[in-house]
């Protein structure tokens, strides 16, 4: 098997495993996603679980990954290692919230819920990936 | 009104970080899903554009595999269309613009307790809340 073969295998797995949580979490339906942003309506804590296992989980599970030398299919770890806080940590994810509260996606959510394909479905991820495109040419042009 | 679903949400959202420790114990990389959508186009930047084609493809099989087990697939999206290009165009940007959402920054930098990503989830948390409050308690209601 080539090197190629097996990188698609493994993600088409993750990422079937990430869907399938994010749909049997409930994180993938906008009403319920929009119903925990709702304090002061018809407030669902559902997603704090969600958040939680899913942090908890993966502070445990990186920390016995990251104890080996390399990962098992690459030669290194690509880890993050900016930690600086910069205007653009604060007006990112500030547009980013906004937008998730007027829709109840985020990137995720958005893209299992291709395939259902309601109309606001496939209004939301063009626009989401122009949004994105539109981003990632405007950083390459301030360098 | 959505139904509290704390057992469901739990053992998907463990789903979730599993997902991404084998991410990072495969291919040691954060599962964040704004870059590997965003890197769908190019410029690539890296041989992985398979991989980030498979893993959306998995994400976008993901609710008919759950519906195939007969587990119920629930999902309420707005029909505004306006209303969802404007919050499409908002995530997009916003996620990429932030180096992260939910899964990079919200799940995967709180698990490193990456201090950017404290104060990104912070912010479009707050945001978040902000918006909802706005459109269903002081313009619709």
């Amino acid at each position: 098997m080539s090197g190629k073969f097996v990188s698609v295998a493994v993600n088409l797995g993750l990422g079937l495993l990430f869907g399938v949580g994010l749909v049997v979490s409930g994180m993938s339906n906008p009403a319920k996603v929009l119903n925990f942003l709702d304090l002061f309506g018809t407030f669902d804590p559902s997603l704090a679980f969600v958040m939680g296992g899913a942090v908890v989980v993966a502070f445990f599970g990186f920390r016995l990954a990251t104890a080996r030398p390399a990962p098992l299919l690459a030669e290194r770890f690509h880890m993050p290692t900016r930690t600086d806080i910069d205007a653009r940590l604060i007006v990112g994810p500030a547009l980013f919230g906004i937008g998730w509260g007027l829709g109840g996606f985020c990137p995720g959510p958005a893209l299992t819920a291709i395939g259902l394909a309601a109309p606001g479905t496939l209004a939301f991820v063009p626009a989401m990936l122009a949004g994105m495109w539109a981003a990632r040419s405007l950083a390459a042009r301030q360098g | 009104m959505t139904e509290f679903t704390p057992v469901a949400s739990l053992a998907g959202g463990m789903l979730i970080g599993l997902s991404a420790v084998l991410m990072m114990l495969l291919e040691g990389r954060i599962a964040g899903i704004s870059g590997i959508a965003s890197r769908l186009f190019p410029p690539y930047g890296d041989g992985g554009l398979a991989g980030r084609r498979a893993f959306v493809a998995g994400l976008v099989a993901a609710p008919f595999v759950v519906a195939a087990t007969g587990a119920p697939v629930m999902q309420t999206v707005s029909s505004n269309l306006v209303l969802m290009i404007a919050a499409g165009l908002l995530v997009g940007f916003g996620s990429v613009w932030g180096s992260g959402c939910t899964s990079g920054h919200g799940v995967c930098g709180l698990a490193r307790l990456s201090r950017r990503s404290f104060v990104a989830t912070g912010v479009f948390m707050a945001t978040g809340f902000a918006t909802v409050f706005v459109m269903r308690h002081l313009i619709g209601g």
